[in-house]
C-alpha cells in the first residue's frame, strides 16, 4: 500500500468496493463470468508463484486442480464428507503429487523446458489413469449430488447455496492468494525465490538451499491448486478427466499471468479480468456469426477460443513480454518509482 | 594453523588434468593470490573449494573442519563467500536486492538485511546505483556487485575471481584499499585469482602460481615475479 501513488490507492479502493458490491448490482450472467475471472486469478497466482517467483515452468497445473477436485468430490459423493474437511485431503494429495514431481525434477536436475515436460507427462498420466478409474466414474464422469434446495441459501460447510455464495468464496480465495503471495514475495523467501529464478548457481553461492526453496514453491503452488480443485468440484458439480485435467485447462491457467505479467503480483488478476470477458465476447460473437450464416454451425467455439488465446499470447510475447500490468501501472502512475518508496 | 587448507586437490575433465595435486594454505587474515596463465586451473580450484564442483581427490579444510565436496550453499554456511569470474548477478533484481539476498544469510528480516546490504554497496561505490536493475550495470560495476554480494554473507574467507578486470588503475587502487581495510577491521581472509599485477603486488602477502594445473611456484610477490619458472610459463622458454 505504501508503494502506491494516490491514483493507485484510489484504483485499489474502487476495485475492492466494486468486487464486494458486484452481486448486488450485476446480473446472474455477469456474476458467473466474474466467478471464472476470480477462479483464473486465483489459479494464476498459484501458477505465477512457481514460474514468476521461483522460475519453475509448469504446464500441468490442471493436474493439481484435478486431484483436489476428484479427492473432495469422491469423499463427498461416497461418504458425504463435507468439502470443509475434504479440502484437507485435496490439498494433501495435490501436494504429494507436487512433491513427487519436484523431487524428480530437482534431484535429477531437470530444469527449464524439461521440467515443464515433466509436469505435462504427469498430468496426462493421471488424466488417463482417471479415465480408467471406475470408482471415480471414469470417462462417464463423477457427479456431485445437487438438489433444488441445495441451490438456495448459504451452506458454507457443504459449499452449497446461491451463486452469490460461490462468488464470495472465490473472491476470498483470490484475495487471500494475492495477500499470501505478496507477503511471501516481500519476505526472505521471496528474495530467495527470485535469486534462484535469476541464477541458481549464484543463489547457492550466497547460501540458499535451492532444492529446499524450489520444493517449497512447488508444494505451496500445488496445495493452492488443490484448494481450487475443491471449488471447481462443488461449483460445477460434475467432473470429467478430459475436462478437468486436459492440457487445455493447464494452458488456460497460464494465460492470465502471461498476459498480465509473469512475476508481478497483480498481473494474474489483471490478466484474468482482461481475458475472461474477451473470451465471453468472442463466444457471443461466434454465435452471432453462426446465426447470420457467416460461419458453419458445426464450428466449435472451444477451437476458435484456443486459436484466439494462441494469438493473444503471441502478441503479448512479441509486444509486451513483461505483460500488460507493468505497462498499465506505469502509464497510469499507480505505483511509486523505487527511489521514492519508504525503504 | 591456516584457516583454509587445500590438500593435494585434483580434477580432470575427460582425461584432461585441469588441477593436479595442488596444495596450499591461506592463513587467517592472510591475502593470498592465485595467479597463472589462462587455463592454469585457477577457477577450477575455486569451484572445488566453493562446492560448485567436486574434486576427484584431495581435501579442503576450513578452520580444521573438512568441507570437501559439500554443496555450495553449505560451503557458504561454513564461512566461504565467493564471486564468479563470469559474473552472475540476479538480473531482474535491483542492485540493492542482489546484495540483500546475500545479507539474508546472516539476517533473518529483509529490513535488517537491506540496511546491511546498503552498507556494502557504499563500500563498493555502488550506493547511487542501488535502485538500478543489475542487468543494466557495466561490467566493472557488476564485478563490484559480485564482491558486495559475497561480502554481505559475512564470510570468514572471501574468494575473489578476477574482480579487478576492467577497472581503471585508480579504481583498482581503491578496491585494493577497501579489501585491505576489511582485513584490518573485520579480520577478513582473502584468496584471489587476479591477472591485474598492480593489484596482486599491492594486496597479497603470498602468491601461488599455477601452470597446466600444477603449482609451479609460491612465495612473496617479489619472490615469484623473479622466479625463472614463473617467467618462463608467462613469457615462454628462452625469455629468461
Amino acid at each position: 500500500m505504501s508503494d502506491l501513488t494516490i491514483a493507485g490507492r484510489a484504483a485499489l479502493i474502487a476495485l475492492v468496493v466494486a468486487l464486494l458490491a458486484l452481486p448486488w448490482i450485476a446480473s446472474g450472467y455477469i456474476l458467473s463470468v466474474s466467478i471464472i475471472c476470480l477462479y483464473l486469478a486465483y489459479m494464476g497466482q498459484a501458477w505465477n508463484l512457481m514460474l514468476g517467483f521461483a522460475g519453475l515452468l509448469s504446464i500441468g497445473h490442471a493436474l493439481f486442480v484435478g486431484l483436489g477436485a476428484y479427492a473432495s468430490g469422491f469423499l463427498f459423493t461416497k461418504w458425504g464428507v463435507p468439502p470443509v474437511i475434504g479440502v484437507a485431503a485435496a490439498v494433501a494429495i495435490a501436494m504429494l503429487m507436487g512433491a513427487i514431481i519436484g523431487y524428480l525434477g530437482f534431484r535429477f536436475a531437470i530444469s527449464g523446458v524439461y521440467f515443464a515436460l515433466l509436469t505435462i507427462a504427469f498430468s496426462e498420466f493421471v488424466r488417463i489413469l482417471l479415465d480408467h478409474a471406475k470408482f471415480l466414474g471414469g470417462t462417464e464422469g463423477l457427479f456431485l449430488p445437487v438438489t433444488q434446495a441445495s441451490r438456495r441459501g448459504v451452506d458454507l460447510l457443504n459449499l452449497r447455496g446461491w451463486t452469490e455464495m460461490y462468488y464470495y468464496v472465490i473472491l476470498v480465495l483470490a484475495a487471500g492468494a494475492f495477500l499470501l503471495c505478496r507477503a511471501l514475495l516481500h519476505g526472505r523467501i521471496g528474495y530467495y525465490w527470485r535469486a534462484i529464478r535469476d541464477n541458481p548457481e549464484a543463489a547457492a553461492a550466497v547460501g540458499v538451499d535451492i532444492f529446499r526453496f524450489r520444493m517449497f514453491a512447488v508444494l505451496l503452488s500445488s496445495g493452492m491448486a488443490g484448494v481450487a480443485g475443491v471449488f471447481y468440484a462443488f461449483y460445477y458439480n460434475n467432473l470429467f478427466p478430459e475436462q478437468v485435467l486436459g492440457i487445455e485447462r493447464s494452458i488456460e491457467i497460464t494465460l492470465a499471468p502471461i498476459v498480465g505479467g509473469v512475476g508481478t503480483l497483480f498481473g494474474p488478476i489483471f490478466g484474468a479480468f482482461v481475458l475472461t470477458p474477451l473470451g465471453e465476447l468472442l463466444t457471443d460473437f461466434i454465435s452471432h456469426l453462426k446465426g447470420w450464416g457467416i460461419i458453419g454451425k458445426d464450428v466449435k467455439v472451444d477451437g476458435v477460443k484456443l486459436m484466439f488465446w494462441g494469438f493473444t499470447v503471441a502478441l503479448i510475447v512479441l509486444l509486451k513480454p513483461t505483460g500488460l500490468w507493468p505497462w498499465v501501472c506505469q502509464r497510469l502512475h499507480l505505483v511509486k518509482p523505487p527511489g521514492q518508496r519508504g525503504s | 594453523m591456516a584457516l583454509l587448507e587445500v590438500d593435494s586437490l585434483s580434477k580432470s575433465f575427460r582425461g584432461l588434468r585441469a588441477v593436479a595435486d595442488v596444495s596450499f594454505a591461506v592463513p587467517e587474515k592472510g591475502i593470498v593470490a592465485l595467479i597463472g596463465p589462462n587455463g592454469a586451473g585457477k577457477t577450477t580450484c575455486f569451484n572445488m573449494i566453493a562446492g560448485a564442483m567436486r574434486p576427484d581427490s584431495g581435501r579442503v579444510r576450513l578452520g580444521g573442519a573438512d568441507i570437501t565436496g559439500l554443496r555450495a550453499d553449505r560451503v557458504c554456511g561454513a564461512g566461504i563467500g565467493r564471486t564468479f569470474q563470469l559474473v552472475k548477478p540476479f538480473q531482474d533484481l535491483t542492485v540493492l536486492e542482489n546484495v540483500t539476498v546475500g545479507a539474508l544469510h546472516k539476517h533473518s528480516t529483509v529490513a535488517a538485511a537491506k540496511v546491511e546490504a546498503a552498507r556494502f554497496l557504499e563500500l563498493m561505490e555502488l550506493g547511487d546505483k542501488r535502485h538500478m536493475h543489475a542487468a543494466n550495470l557495466t561490467l566493472p560495476d557488476r564485478k563490484r556487485l559480485e564482491v558486495a554480494r559475497a561480502l554481505a554473507t559475512a564470510p570468514k574467507v572471501l574468494l575473489l575471481d578476477e574482480v579487478m578486470a576492467g577497472l581503471r588503475p585508480t579504481e583498482t587502487d581503491r578496491m585494493v584499499a577497501v579489501l585491505k581495510r576489511l582485513r584490518a577491521e573485520a579480520g577478513l581472509t582473502i584468496l584471489l585469482i587476479e591477472h591485474v599485477m598492480r593489484a596482486v603486488m599491492a594486496l597479497s602477502d603470498h602468491v601461488i602460481v599455477l601452470h597446466h594445473g600444477e603449482k609451479i611456484s609460491e612465495g612473496t610477490p617479489e619472490h615469484v615475479t623473479k622466479d625463472p619458472a614463473v617467467l618462463e610459463c608467462y613469457l615462454g622458454e628462452g625469455a629468461v
